[in-house]
This record gives structure tokens, C-alpha cells and sequence, in this order.
């Protein structure tokens, strides 16, 4: 067995945590029956600062869903003594709004699709990085209190205005491609969190499937070739080993 | 007994069994209603005889009296081959006729009765059968003036010998009909069962192991060679999936098997070589980077296994392909801009499908992946710029989904080839990527009932996604 405290100390989600330091500390459940896959992600996300706690099946897992404060649930779909989808589905039932990613070794198109009927809310395929499923995990975290009902978005002197289509920076006006527009309001809904290149193809492209090539950086880099490059501020950022967050770094 | 027993457990022979008690059924009550109705014609005609001869002998009677009718009587009485008649006196005495042995009260009644007999002139003759004297007859008996009975009748040995033919011949006929029948049905049992013997032998020898074997046919198109043709149509489709899979194992073996011996490699010579942090992690950094190759590989494969078995048939939708062909280059555009290629979409008119619109654009994506790579231009050529040109359109009953570059191409020999999983030519194992994409166009168009066409685009490659047409396309706008 691989032993992760090598990962550990170096760790690969520590370029994550530097790119992010307002990060605000969640309370997360793991239902994982995989001990040593449950034990590694709790570790990792205790690491980048966030309180977790694992069950091993769905009956428990349940149970500490009903019990406890959680601000996402990160749930397996096959688990002993009770489904993933159940586990969500009866949440759901008693009115529990808990954000659920669920994770699952069948990663096709309408496995995903079944299980965001059931109730979850994000789907991610075995096997993931850990710098994906977190952007994932925080990006859930923060919905409920999303900006996504906000009309104009802002970070730093960058506006968005969703109803008239228009982006300004400073004083100046940045004209952008559909497709670039509906990329930078993605990134600033998420303003300060980290989006992967999985969930810009996901959410912006509506495609779910890996493009040979990473078409994505080269679509970031031109919107920052508009959005940073006449501005002494960069905005977007790169996350090493992660993905893509716009964030005001003059804060 | 084993051999008999299974005999007689075939469909076919109790199929002959049913048949045969039905024939026999039938025949007997064709017999009998036969029999049945000659009897009847046979008593119609005696009744007429004794009726005319009756009437014959009672204008004698009125012409002369008693002793006219004796003399008459006494006189056709003697005629060979006669009618039967007796003429008794009140008390019973016979004044003339042919007949004795008559059972007591018998004369008693007039009218139709039938009753035994004897013939006079055989009864000295033959003495020793009171039994074979005595025949049966039907008989008119007549009450005359002063006491005097006249009796009439025919003898019954025709209708008689009618009855026991008639009985032979059911019997005969019943014996005959089912001895030829269970020999008939016993020899087409046989050669039935030889021939379900010859195909459960085979089946056997297939369940063995042996796929390359095939059933029997007899030639005679009859059921059960249709039915062989089917199933060695079934065997055909079986094997070549069984071969395929197969393939498919020796490939995955091939191609996951290098990159997880690399992956090892580095870890190894990390583990013996480095000494400080970054040498560590940079060694990491690869493996990291190799197994997501790795994974990305797993994925396409289970795609295609996916699109293959033809399970993502449940996703199918409407739409047209032209958005899908827009959408694509809209995401590899600026890919192919950063390279100096000239991505062109020619998509105008609608060109409608029902398909897995995620596979399919997935398959085009592939394609165009593929394009970009093999466009690159060569560094110090100055050739212009070269165009990778995407199109969708409706043709005939088809949508053609084309993507046409100029690049180095495939020569004619290598493209039926590299369609299947994991084939790639040599001079491109250079190149990044898994080698799968032409491979996963191919299981999606074929998933729609289409197929992945490779042509020469002088110079360069020209692939085609063509699926079946759809109906028409609502235009949102």
C-alpha cells in the first residue's frame, strides 16, 4: 500500500492552500465503506484546513447526516447496508439541503445523470485528483450563499453585468466572444475559489468528457490576453496542479 | 431402452401418436356410418320384396281362396333362392311353405318381426348343427279369414355378411393404419432425431470451447435447417465478438501494460537515485501525470466498450449535427489558432440526427484533436498556413460529419486498420494522445447505426462521421 504521509508533507494541495487564504473553514462528512480512501481524504482535507469526519457505510452515514452540522457530504455510490442514492435521496426527503458530491467508480454520462436525479449535487467519477474533488467540495460549500442571483458581479475594478452583457475594467470596456463571456461569469460567480479545467468544460461547454488536449488554457489564456494583460493587476490566476481562480488580489 | 425410450419421448413421434389415434378415430366412424346406412338400405329393400310378394299373394288370395294361396305358396315356396312363406291353420299346422323351427308365437301377431328359422329342405339334410340350420330372417306375418296366418319374409345371411365384412375391414384397416403409422412415425422420428443428435453433438463440442465449429444443414430448407442457419449466423456473430474481445484484451494488455511499466520505472529509479525534496517531487509530479495518461486511456476504452455494446443507445435526443459541428471547432479554435491552423466551420444548413449528442461530439472532438496534431506545421517550412475544414451536412438518407486536414494522411493500406482500438502508425507513436480516437469515432458512428469513413483529402485525411438522418429539427431561433 502507498503510504500518503510522504504526500503529506510536500503536498500537492498545499499550492491550493497558498493560493488561497481566505479560505473559510467547512465541516464535511465522507461516507466512503474504502477505510484507507476514507482515512486519506479526511487527512488531506484536515490538512488544507477543513473539519471532516468518515463514515464506512450508508446506515451510519446517514445517521451522522441527520445528526450533524455539515456543509457538504461527500458520499460513494456503493455502499454496504444502504446505497449512496438512498442515503441522499432521504436526506432530500426530510427536507436536508446538505450540498452532496457524489463519487463513483461509474463515470459515465448517465450514471452522473441518475445521480443528480437522486438528489446530489455534484458528480465526480473514481478515480480524482484531490485538488479536483476540493475545488468541487468548496465550490458547493459556498453555494447557498452563491452570488448567482446577483445581476452585475464584480472582483477588484472587473464587472460583469449579466442582463446587459457588457464587461467593463476600470473605465475601460472589454468586448468578449459569447462563449468568453460565459467563461469569466463562471469564474466570478466563483470569485476567490478554485475552478478546475473539468468544471469549465462541464459548466461552460456542457461537455463531459476529457479533450485530448487541454483546450481550456488556451481559452484562459486568451480571456486573460482581454481581461489582465493592459492592467497591472492580474486577476486570474493559475493554480498549479488545480485549475483557474479569479480573485482580487489587492484585497 | 434408453434408445427407444428417448424416441418415444420426441415431439415428433408423440405428435405421430396424436395423429395416428385421430385417423383411427376417423376411420372407424367412417366405416361405421357406412355400414350403418348399407344396413338400412338392405332392410328397406327386404320390406319392399316381402311387400310386393305380399301383394302378389293376396290377389291370389281373393281370386281363390285358401287353397289358391297353399297352391301358390306350395309352388314359389319350391323356387330356388325363394322368398320364405308359410301358411299354417289356426292351430298351427303347416299347409304349405318352406320354413320350420319358427320360435313358438311367433304367428301369434301380425306384422314386422324378426326372428329365426329353419329352411325346410336343409333341415333333414343336415341334422347334426341344430345351430348352423338356424338363420335369421325378417318376416311379415298376416292373420287371414278362419283362423289361417300367412307368413312372408327374406332371409337376413346378405345383411349379415354386410355386418362381419364391414367388422373385418375396421379391424384390418385399424391394424393396417397403425402399424404403417408408427412405422412412419417411428422413421421420421428417427431421422429428426438424428438430426437434433447431429446439432446437440456440435452444440456440445461449441460449449466445449470449440467456437469455429457449425451446425449441421441438411439442405433441404426445411425448419430445422432454418433454424441451423440461424444459429450458425448467431455462432458467426458470437466469435467474431469473442475475437474481438480478445483483441481488445492483447491490446490493453499492450498499451495500458507500457505506461504502467514506465509509471514503475520512475518511481523505481526515484526511490534509488534521489536524495533531496524536489528530485522526490518532481519524480512524483510525472507519476501523477503518467497515471492520469493512464486514466484518460481507461476512460476512452470503457467508452468504447460502452459504445460498442451498444448501452449509451438509451441516450439518444434530436438535434442538429451543425450546432455540434460549431460548437467543437468554437472549443478548438483558439488551440488551433495558437498553432497557426486555420480552423474553418462549414455548417449551414441544418442536418438533423437522433443520437447520443454527448458521443457524438465527443467523436468529433476526436477527429479534431487528431487534425490539430497531424497539422502542425513543420518549424523552418514556410507553406502557408495549413486549414483544417469541419462540416456538417444532410446527404440523401445521411449526415455527414466531415473533417478534412493537410496533413501527412493515411495511406490507403493502413486506414481500415487504424479504425480499430489502439492502432496507431508507427511514425506517430511520437506523437501525444492515446491512440484511441479514431478507434472511438469508429464505435460511435457504428453505435448509430453509421460508420467511420477515412479518405484521402490529396494531401491529407478527410474522416467521416456518417449517421443515419433524422427527422426534422425544430429550430429554437
Amino acid at each position: 500500500m502507498p503510504s500518503f504521509t510522504d504526500i503529506q508533507g510536500h503536498s500537492a494541495f498545499g499550492l491550493a492552500t497558498e493560493a488561497q487564504p481566505d479560505r473559510v473553514t467547512m465541516r464535511l462528512l465522507i461516507i466512503e465503506d474504502d477505510r484507507d480512501a476514507a482515512e486519506y481524504l479526511v487527512k488531506a482535507f484536515r490538512e488544507v484546513g477543513h473539519v471532516a469526519d468518515a463514515a464506512h457505510d450508508g446506515e451510519e452515514g446517514l445517521a451522522m447526516a441527520l445528526d450533524g452540522q455539515y456543509d457538504v457530504l461527500i458520499v460513494d455510490r456503493m455502499l454496504p447496508k444502504r446505497d449512496g442514492l438512498s442515503v441522499i435521496g432521504t436526506l432530500r426527503g426530510k427536507n436536508i439541503e446538505t450540498p452532496a458530491l457524489i463519487l463513483s467508480a461509474l463515470g459515465q454520462v448517465d450514471d452522473r445523470v441518475k445521480g443528480l436525479r437522486a438528489g446530489g449535487d455534484d458528480y465526480l467519477p473514481k478515480p480524482y485528483s484531490f485538488s479536483e474533488l476540493l475545488a468541487r467540495v468548496e465550490v458547493l460549500a459556498r453555494r447557498r450563499g452563491s452570488r448567482s442571483e446577483e445581476t452585475v458581479l464584480r472582483v477588484g475594478d472587473l464587472e460583469l453585468d449579466r442582463l446587459s452583457h457588457q464587461v467593463r475594467r476600470g473605465n475601460e470596456e472589454i468586448v468578449l466572444q459569447p462563449r468568453e463571456f460565459r467563461l469569466l461569469e463562471y469564474l466570478m460567480q466563483h470569485a476567490g475559489q478554485v475552478v478546475t479545467r473539468t468544471m469549465l468544460l462541464e459548466n461552460v461547454w456542457d461537455y463531459h468528457f476529457d479533450p485530448q488536449t487541454n483546450v481550456i488554457d488556451v481559452h484562459i489564456s486568451r480571456l486573460r490576453s482581454k481581461i489582465d494583460k493592459n492592467f497591472s493587476q492580474p486577476l486570474l490566476h493559475t493554480v498549479r496542479g488545480a485549475g483557474y481562480m479569479i480573485r482580487d488580489g489587492a484585497r | 431402452m434408453t434408445a427407444l425410450g428417448k424416441l418415444f419421448r420426441t415431439t415428433t413421434f408423440k405428435l405421430t401418436l396424436v395423429y395416428l389415434t385421430v385417423f383411427a378415430l376417423f376411420a372407424a366412424f367412417l366405416l361405421g356410418y357406412f355400414a350403418l346406412n348399407t344396413r338400412r338400405l338392405i332392410t328397406e329393400q327386404i320390406t319392399d320384396t316381402v311387400n310386393a310378394e305380399i301383394t302378389g299373394l293376396a290377389e291370389q288370395y281373393r281370386l281363390g281362396g285358401i287353397r289358391r294361396l297353399v297352391i301358390v305358396v306350395d309352388a314359389r315356396a319350391r323356387r330356388p333362392g325363394s322368398s320364405l312363406y308359410l301358411v299354417t291353420t289356426y292351430q298351427g299346422e303347416t299347409l304349405a311353405g318352406n320354413v320350420t323351427s319358427l320360435p313358438p308365437g311367433t304367428l301369434d301377431n301380425a306384422g314386422w318381426i324378426e326372428t329365426t328359422y329353419r329352411r325346410l329342405d336343409e333341415s333333414e339334410t343336415s341334422e347334426r348343427g341344430e345351430q348352423r340350420g338356424e338363420h335369421h330372417a325378417l318376416v311379415r306375418v298376416f292373420q287371414l279369414p278362419g283362423g289361417f296366418r300367412l307368413l312372408v319374409g327374406r332371409d337376413l345371411e346378405e345383411r349379415e355378411r354386410l355386418h362381419s365384412i364391414v367388422l373385418s375391414a375396421g379391424r384390418w384397416s385399424v391394424v393396417i393404419v397403425v402399424v404403417l403409422g408408427l412405422a412412419g412415425g417411428l422413421f421420421v422420428t428417427r431421422r429428426v432425431l438424428r438430426r437434433v443428435d447431429a446439432m446437440t453433438e456440435t452444440t456440445r463440442s461449441i460449449m466445449a470451447g470449440d467456437l469455429g465449429e457449425r451446425l449441421p444443414i441438411a439442405g433441404s430448407g426445411d425448419e430445422i435447417d432454418r433454424l441451423a442457419e440461424n444459429l450458425n449466423e448467431m455462432l458467426e456473430r458470437i466469435e467474431a465478438l469473442m475475437n474481438g474481445l480478445k483483441e481488445v484484451s492483447d491490446n490493453i494488455a499492450h498499451d495500458l501494460k507500457t505506461p504502467l511499466t514506465r509509471l514503475r520505472n520512475r518511481a523505481e529509479q526515484a526511490l534509488r537515485t534521489s536524495g533531496s525534496e524536489s528530485e522526490y517531487r518532481s519524480a512524483l509530479e510525472t507519476i501523477i501525470e503518467e497515471s492520469d495518461g493512464l486514466i484518460a486511456t481507461f476512460n476512452a476504452l470503457l467508452m468504447i466498450a460502452r459504445a460498442e455494446s451498444g448501452q449509451a443507445r438509451d441516450n439518444m435526443s434530436e438535434f442538429d449535427a451543425a450546432e455540434i459541428a460549431q460548437d467543437v471547432c468554437e472549443l478548438y479554435e483558439p488551440l488551433a489558432d495558437e498553432k497557426g491552423i486555420d480552423l474553418k466551420v462549414e455548417a449551414g444548413a441544418p442536418a438533423p440526427v437522433k443520437a447520443n449528442r454527448e458521443l457524438v461530439s465527443q467523436a468529433l472532438a476526436n477527429l479534431v484533436d487528431n487534425a490539430i496534431k497531424y497539422s502542425e506545421p513543420k518549424e523552418g517550412a514556410e507553406a502557408p498556413a495549413p486549414e483544417i475544414v469541419v462540416s456538417a451536412r444532410a446527404e440523401g438518407e445521411r449526415v455527414l460529419l466531415t473533417v478534412a486536414d493537410r496533413g501527412p494522411g493515411i495511406p490507403a493500406a493502413d486506414r481500415g486498420r487504424v479504425v480499430e482500438r489502439f492502432v496507431r502508425l508507427e511514425r506517430s507513436r511520437s506523437q501525444p494522445g492515446s491512440g484511441l480516437g479514431l478507434s472511438l469515432a469508429a464505435a460511435v458512428a457504428r453505435l448509430h447505426g453509421g460508420e467511420l469513413i477515412l479518405e484521402d483529402n490529396q494531401p491529407g485525411l478527410k474522416s467521416i462521421i456518417a449517421l443515419p438522418r433524422g427527422g426534422p429539427v425544430q429550430n429554437a431561433g
